[in-house]
This record gives structure tokens, C-alpha cells and sequence, in this order.
């Protein structure tokens, strides 16, 4: 009907006088938007169907091609935005559910950047990391509290399991189903190299991957897709999913067509069926039974694997962690309502949970106001954008970040957030064959060690800049950053001072 | 308005000096009043003190408590509340004799005691415990009033003013110590407050430093959990309950507590035996927030003892020296020479390398 029809977002670009017709751009576009016509002899577009991947402005040999946001408008209206009235028709004309992926991308206050970084001047001075050892390594997990010595005086090493970081960055959880086999592939690799861990997400661990172990936190989620003993012992780690931040409240979707014969055998499902992981864990309905559930995991690997909680950044977050902190969990993951997805309700997406930011200051706060921030490691993700926010984070009280996004835009990913597609012209939130090998893992394991490493640079460029020559000494350290533009009650929450203060 | 320490964070950078007879042989205050004199130029007037230990042997067995009160109903009150807890058995100002370059003054009183028996059995914690609690509530509580010293047989005494002119103020020409230590400071800002000064003291472990310390309140945030407040927002106070608190109530040795706060780095602790790699990396794991960064000197005063602790890259200057039972530290090595021109031994400690010096068996029969 025509009041459905919305007029594309996306405008296709072309330059005829640099196109040549090779029909690259239809070979890579997956959602068929180029295509010949014989009859004019040229390439068209069926903008429509485009989703702004880039896919084929970076392949096309000639530089003919460009995405643009299309100008066409309807008459301007500050509440009833074009978009709002998109969405309206949108749901009129089918009955269904906004479904969108990747993180919230609507204008809300991002804290990060109304966070300033100190640095050392006259009274303290400021260290060369080219030339002092400059140390971000990380172990995850409780701490004794306690010492205890043998006969002879000397002391028992009575720590809990650990997990060892080289760098406070770790690969948050996708899962093989919502990821390809080549992403997946290169998030294990550079987790190997990099002296960190990936994260298999809910989807079970295919079995290429069980080499990977040292360096692999395998997660159990509400659908328990893929969990066996097997499994649970090949990580370095487990991880409980309780929450997301992109859809805190509600389970994952698999969509059947992602289901082929590998995910169907990781999974331990069916081939073609959706996989629909339940809003909570049917075996949770309070934290008395998530402590059952942290001990199972640990009995069934024998008390050697630190277990971890993630939950999403809702609005009592700190009650939550402190019980989660009480629960026997070793490290908490924390997900701010910015990080991503491969598919989720878009109203959920947008309007559901809390930054990341105030979410950790707030959680951070709570255990050392209960005296129990040592029982347990902190991890925050969604979304940590750079060294810059990772920093922040860690003078915040995170003991390390958990990045997605930025590792999948390292891999190619240009956030045309159509990951529920199923059709990304990456290779990464794919399962065709033929969009899959267009992301080689070696290359991609090579972006991601870049990514991570340069991060590692600039963090220790930062550090020495403010005189700490080593993370621990970062952490928590809120006097080394200061609001701006914030008001009296955000400082409070984050506990920083303003800037001139 | 300017804010009072407590208030505000003050950077200061400083001079620190200590004097340790192994023999346990007592000198009055005279030399470590001379060593800190030489190092005039690193303190601004700004706050001076000095630690004694081994100076109320009559009263050995006793709490010395010091307090700095700003007013008599301040002075009313901590004194009720020592008398609601404590069996007092002496009280006195702390003679001063007056000096021209120390003014504004508070009332500075001492008291001997020891907890009174029903409420330290009712309170079911050691004696040590039940002090150090009772300082700390008092500091944080009492507006104006503010326990410096709380140890045994040891006292800690300052001012604002340079170090020199704060010795002669409080006569330690009177006092008698096995271990001496002082301080002068150089803070970036204007205190206007005697309780700012060092040495730092709870029970009888005290703290000069001389440094800025850029983990500060990764260090401060960490140690509260822990029932210590930082009311001061001082580098020395928060050390100082990190020691009290790695020592006292976890019982880490002195060589530990200076593999936690000043670790090696993880390339030097790579380079080791696998016991000792084991040993180091488990306390630098297991305590990692008390990891202290940035430039510090230190001097540790303890019953019996004394460390010395520079930070791991050795930003600050810190020189030992020694002559028969009698050790030396200083910033700088004209503040030992001039009360010790001829020394057995000098040297230069490596940054993160204690030096701890204890009483010998004729200091400790
Ligand atoms: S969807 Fe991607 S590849 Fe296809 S036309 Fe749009 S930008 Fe190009
Ligand atoms: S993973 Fe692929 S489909 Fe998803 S946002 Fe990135 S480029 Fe688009």
C-alpha cells in the first residue's frame, strides 16, 4: 500500500563517469541493491535494500561509488521525527516487534566524554613508558583477604583461580551462530597472542576451537545451548550470562536460516530451528539460586576455573553486583546499555538500562561501601570505544573492559547495525559460505593484535603521563579524572570531581 | 576561602631524616634537630615534626596519647570519651617553650593510658584493635579535636613551622629515643593546620615521606573498606594505614609489606627462582591495590625497629649511612655527614629495596 512506502535512508551514489560497469559492487553487495541492465548497458541500484555496509565503496575499483543519507524529508517536526513516523507505518503495515542490532545509537549523554584525564606537572613526575617499565598486566578474580603461612613461616599461595591478562582488555561474548566461524576463529587467535581471552558467548564452543581453551571463557547462558562437561573444562573460565546491555530482561534469538549443520551440532539443536534462549534462567529466580548455580559450575570443574556473572547495567545495579559479589561469583561483568547485539527488540535497545559509566561508578562504590570489593573482579563493557574510555573505566574501579564492537569494526564491521540479517557483507555476522571467506581469520587475528596493542600504547602513554607506572595503581583512581559539563548529582554518582576543582 | 588539609589534597614535596642505635643507646633530640636543619631548603615553613621512640620509659606500658585540640569543648569531649574507655594515669599540656617563628598554636595535651579492662573484654577485640579504633573514631568524629600519637613508649611530635624551629618549640632536647625520625615539608598550597605536619602515627607505627604518591586514591579507596579513614587526604596517612594494616592485621613481615607497596615490576620478579617468583607474584596479586606509585622516600618507625622504602623506580633521593651500632638515613647525605662526618659505610638503596634496622640483643636484652 502506498502510506507503507518509505523512501529509502540511503541514497547509492554513482559516478558514471568512473564506472565501468565491472559489477564488482553486485558480486559484493549480499542484499542484491546492484544490478546490470542490459538494456541501458549500465549499473542500477535499488537503494531500498541497502543497509550503508560500505561493502561495495571500498571494493569498487574506480571509486565510483558513495553512500549518502538521503535528503528527502517529511516536513520537519522535533516530536514526530521521520524516523518516529517511519516506524509507525512500519508497524501498521505488519504487526511485528522493531527488531535492530548492534548498540543503542540514539543521542543520550555519553560520559566518557565528560570525563578529563590528569597528568603529572612539577610535584610528581611523569614517566617515559619508552623508558621505565610501564606494567598493564591484570589477574582477574577474588582476592584471600588473608594470609596464611606453613610450619616454617612461609606464606601458602591461597588465591582463589585467576585469570591472567597481559592487557585489561578481553573479547566480550558472541556467540557462534550470531558470529561466523572466521570471526570467531580470529577473536581466538589474537586472544592467544595478545596474552588475553575471547568469549564464545551462549553458543557453545565449536570443536576447532577447543585449542584455544587457555585463552577462552566459555558462557552459560538461559538456553544452556552447547554446555556439556567438556565444554565447562575446556575454558580458562565461566561465564553465567544474566544480562545483556542491549536487551537487558529478555533472551537471545537465533533466527533458524543462521542454523546450519556446524551451529546445529555446537548448539546441540536441531538444523534450521530458531534458537530461542528464555528471558531468565529457568533455574533462577533469585540469587539464592544463581549461588547454586556458580557452585555447580564449580564443582563440575573441580574449584579451577573462576566463574563470572555478567549482568546487564539496570537501574539498582549495585544492589544486584553486591549480591552477585556475595554469591560466590569471582568476577562480575558489567554491560552498559550501549553495547551491542545481534539482534534485539529496538524499544528495548534504546530504552532499556543505564550507562555503563555510572552503572560501574555506582556498582564500584557499593562493594567498597560493603567492604567487599576484593571478593570480586569487576568488568564493564558496552561500549568502550577506545584507550581513552578504557582508561576511564579503569580509574572508575574496573579491573578490565570487555570490548565487542570495537573488535568486530576491527574485523570490518561498519556498523550498519543489519547484523539480524543474517546477510553481512563482512563476513562476521554471517553464516553463507560465501560472505563468511571474505573475512580471512590470519588477517583478521593481525587487526584485532593491532587494535589491541595500539590500545596498550596509548594506555601506557596515559599512565606515565599521570606518573603510574603500573595498572593497579590506575584502578580506582578517580582523583586522576574530573567532570565536565556535568551536574553536582552526575559527579556525585561517578565520584569525581569537576574540572577546576 | 582556602581549605584546611582534609579538605583538599595538598601535593608537597619534603626532606625526611632518621637516626636508628641498634644498641638501643637513647640520644636527646639535639642531632636530628642538626640533620634536618642542613636540609632547610626542602621544607617551606610549612609543617615540620619529628617521631621518638624508647622516650617514656616510665610509662612504657601506657598509650602516650597526643591531641591537638582547636577548643576547650573539643578538649571536653575527647576527654570524656578517653575517660569513658581509658584508665588515664597521667595528664599533662606537652611543655613547649615559646618561639617566635611557631604561632597559632592549639592546645596540646598528653595522656597516659591503657584501656579500661570491662570495655576492652566487652568490645571483643585485641587491645591494639580497641586503640586504634577508638583514634580513628575520635579524628573522624570529633570536630577539632585530633589524636597524633597513639603508641607505646614512642611520641610523635610537629607543628607548623620548619622542622628546626618545631624541635626547639617542643625542648626534645628533653627527650630520650632509640629511634629517631623527622620531616619537614614543602607543601604546594597553605595548610594553616598542625595536624597536616608528619610524621603520621597510629599505635606505634609512624610515617615520614618524603613524595607525591600518584596512586594515591586507588590506595585510599582501597584501604577504607578496611575501617581506616583518610581524613588528612595525605600520601603519609594513607601509608601509614596500609602498614598498619598489612602488618598488624594481617601480619605480613616487613620485607612484605615492602614487596606489596613498592612490588618489583613483573620483569625483575620474572628474573627469579621459581619459589621466590612464586612468593613475590602471589603478594603483588593478592594485594595489588596497595601497590603505591609515583616518587616516595619513606621512613617506617616501629617498636624496635625502623624501614626505610624508596619507590620502585627511586625518584625521590634517600642516603644510609652507618657508624658501629648507629644507622643514618636521609634525603640527602649533608644532612647524615653533618652530625656523622666520619661513617663506616654509605650507600645509596635501590629503589624498592627496604632497609630495616632493628635493635641487636644489647638494644633488646
Ligand atoms: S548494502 Fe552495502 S554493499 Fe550493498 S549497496 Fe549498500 S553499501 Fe553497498
Ligand atoms: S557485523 Fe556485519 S551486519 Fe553487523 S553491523 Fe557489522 S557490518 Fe553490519
Amino acid at each position: 500500500m502506498a502510506i507503507d512506502f518509505l523512501y529509502p535512508q540511503y541514497e547509492v551514489v554513482r559516478n558514471y563517469d568512473r564506472c565501468i560497469a565491472c559489477r564488482a559492487c553486485e558480486r559484493q553487495c549480499a542484499n542484491e541493491v546492484h544490478f546490470y541492465d542490459p538494456e541501458f548497458q549500465k549499473m542500477m541500484a535499488d537503494e531500498s535494500k541497502c543497509v550503508a555496509c560500505h561493502r561495495c565503496v571500498s571494493l569498487c575499483p574506480t571509486r565510483a561509488l558513495k553512500i549518502v543519507k538521503t535528503d528527502h524529508t517529511f516536513k520537519a517536526n522535533a516530536n514526530w521525527t521521520g524516523k518516529a513516523i517511519s516506524e509507525v507505518y512500519r508497524q501498521a503495515g505488519t504487526g511485528g516487534v522493531l527488531l535492530s542490532s548492534m548498540g543503542n545509537p540514539e543521542p543520550y549523554p555519553i560520559y566518557w566524554d565528560k570525563m578529563l584525564i590528569n597528568a603529572s606537572q612539577v610535584t610528581n613526575p611523569s614517566i617515559d613508558p619508552l623508558r621505565e617499565p610501564m606494567e598493564t598486566r591484570t589477574f582477574l578474580g577474588k582476592k584471600p583477604g588473608k594470609v596464611e603461612r606453613d610450619r616454617d613461616g612461609r606464606l601458602v599461595p591461597n588465591l582463589s583461580p585467576q585469570l591472567e591478562l597481559n592487557v585489561p582488555v578481553m573479547f566480550s561474548a558472541m556467540s557462534y551462530g550470531s558470529i561466523s566461524y572466521n570471526a570467531h576463529a580470529s577473536l581466538a587467535r589474537a586472544a592467544c597472542a595478545l596474552g588475553t581471552y575471547y568469549n564464545t558467548g551462549e553458543g557453545g564452543l565449536h570443536q576447532d576451537f577447543y585449542q584455544y581453551g587457555p585463552h577462552t571463557i566459555v558462557q552459560v547462558a538461559s538456553g544452556r545451548f552447547g554446555v556439556h562437561k567438556e565444554y565447562l573444562e575446556a575454558g580458562a573460565a565461566i561465564e553465567i550470562k544474566m544480562g545483556q546491555g542491549a536487551k537487558p530482561g529478555i533472551g537471545g534469538h537465533l533466527p533458524g536460516h543462521k542454523v546450519g549443520p556446524d551451529i546445529s551440532r555446537t548448539r546441540m539443536i536441531p538444523e534450521g530451528t530458531d534458537a530461542i534462549s528464555p528471558a531468565p534462567h529457568h533455574d533462577i529466580y533469585s540469587i539464592e539460586d544463581l549461588r547454586q548455580l556458580v557452585f555447580s559450575l564449580k564443582e563440575a570443574t573441580a574449584y579451577k576455573k573462576p566463574v563470572m556473572v555478567k549482568i546487564a547495567a539496570v537501574h539498582n545495579v549495585a544492589a544486584i553486583a553486591s549480591g552477585v559479589a556475595r554469591s560466590g561469583a569471582d568476577i562480575i561483568c558489567i554491560d552498559g546499555y550501549r553495547g551491542g547485539t545481534g539482534a534485539a527488540p529496538t524499544r528495548i535497545r534504546d530504552n532499556v538500562g543505564i550507562p555503563i559509566e555510572l552503572a560501574l561508578a555506582a556498582v564500584d562504590q557499593r562493594l567498597r561501601d560493603e567492604g567487599i570489593r576484593d571478593q570480586v573482579s569487576v568488568v564493564v563493557g558496552g561500549s568502550i570505544r577506545n584507550s581513552a574510555d578504557l582508561l576511564k573505566a579503569i580509574a572508575l574501579g574496573a579491573d578490565a573492559c570487555y570490548i565487542a564492537t570495537a573488535a568486530l569494526l576491527a574485523l570490518g564491521c561498519h556498523l550498519c547495525r543489519s547484523c539480524q540479517t543474517g546477510k553481512c557483507n563482512w563476513g562476521i555476522a554471517t553464516q553463507r559460505p560465501e560472505l563468511v571467506k571474505r573475512l580471512n581469520p590470519e588477517i583478521g587475528a593481525q587487526r584485532l593484535i593491532n587494535l589491541v596493542t595500539a590500545w596498550d600504547h596509548e594506555l601506557k602513554e596515559m599512565m606515565g603521563g599521570m606518573g603510574i607506572n603500573s595498572i593497579e595503581a590506575l584502578r580506582g583512581n578517580r582523583l586522576m579524572l574530573r567532570g565536565i559539563g556535568l551536574t553536582q548529582k552526575e559527579l556525585d554518582i561517578l565520584g569525581i570531581k569537576h574540572a577546576g576543582e | 576561602m582556602l581549605q584546611k588539609e582534609g579538605q583538599i589534597r595538598i601535593p608537597a614535596g619534603c626532606a625526611i631524616s632518621g637516626i636508628f642505635h641498634r644498641d638501643g643507646a637513647r640520644e636527646n633530640g639535639a642531632r636530628i634537630i642538626e640533620s634536618i636543619r642542613t636540609m632547610h631548603d626542602r621544607s617551606n615553613g610549612l609543617g615540620g615534626g619529628f617521631a621518638g621512640y624508647g622516650i617514656y620509659p616510665e610509662y612504657a606500658d601506657y598509650y602516650a596519647f597526643h591531641v591537638f585540640y582547636d577548643t576547650q569543648a573539643a578538649k571536653d569531649a575527647c576527654e570524656q570519651a578517653l575517660e569513658r574507655h581509658f584508665d588515664i594515669v597521667d595528664l599533662s599540656r606537652i611543655p613547649t617553650r615559646r618561639h617566635p617563628r611557631i604561632t597559632d598554636e592549639p592546645m596540646i595535651w598528653r595522656y597516659f593510658a591503657t584501656p579500661l579492662q570491662t570495655k576492652l573484654a566487652s568490645s571483643q577485640l585485641d587491645e591494639r584493635e580497641f586503640v586504634s579504633r577508638f583514634v580513628i573514631r575520635i579524628n573522624h568524629t570529633l570536630e577539632g579535636a585530633y589524636i597524633f600519637s597513639s603508641g607505646k613508649n614512642m611520641g610523635v611530635f610537629k607543628a607548623n613551622g620548619f622542622p628546626e624551629d618545631v624541635g626547639e618549640y617542643y625542648m626534645l632536647e628533653n627527650y630520650e629515643a632509640y629511634s629517631w625520625t623527622c620531616h619537614g615539608r614543602y607543601p604546594t598550597n597553605t595548610p594553616g593546620w598542625w595536624g597536616g605536619a608528619h610524621p603520621f602515627a597510629l599505635l606505634d607505627t609512624s610515617v615520614v615521606h618524603n613524595g607525591e604518591i600518584s596512586s594515591y586514591d586507588a590506595n585510599r579507596r582501597f584501604i577504607e573498606m578496611f575501617g581506616y579513614s583518610c581524613d588528612l587526604l595525605t600520601d603519609t596517612e594513607v601509608i601509614t594505614y596500609i602498614v598498619d594494616y598489612l602488618g598488624r592485621k594481617l601480619g605480613l613481615t616487613y620485607p612484605e609489606i615492602a614487596n606489596v607497596i613498592a612490588a618489583p615490576f613483573w620483569s625483575t620478579i620474572e628474573k627469579q627462582p621459581p619459589e621466590e617468583r612464586e612468593r613475590l607474584t602471589y603478594l603483588r596479586n593478592a594485594f595489588a591495590s596497595l601497590l603505591v606509585t609515583g616518587p616516595f622516600s619513606i621512613l617506617v618507625g616501629f617498636t624496635g625497629g625502623l624501614m626505610a622504602l624508596n619507590d620502585r623506580l627511586k625518584l625521590r633521593s634517600m642516603v644510609v649511612g652507618e657508624k658501629d651500632d648507629t644507622v643514618y638515613i636521609a634525603s640527602e647525605e649533608c644532612a647524615v655527614r653533618v652530625i656523622a662526618p666520619a661513617l663506616d659505610r654509605i650507600w645509596t638503596p635501590r629503589g624498592g629495596e627496604p632497609v630495616i634496622v632493628r635493635l641487636n640483643e644489647r638494644g633488646n636484652p
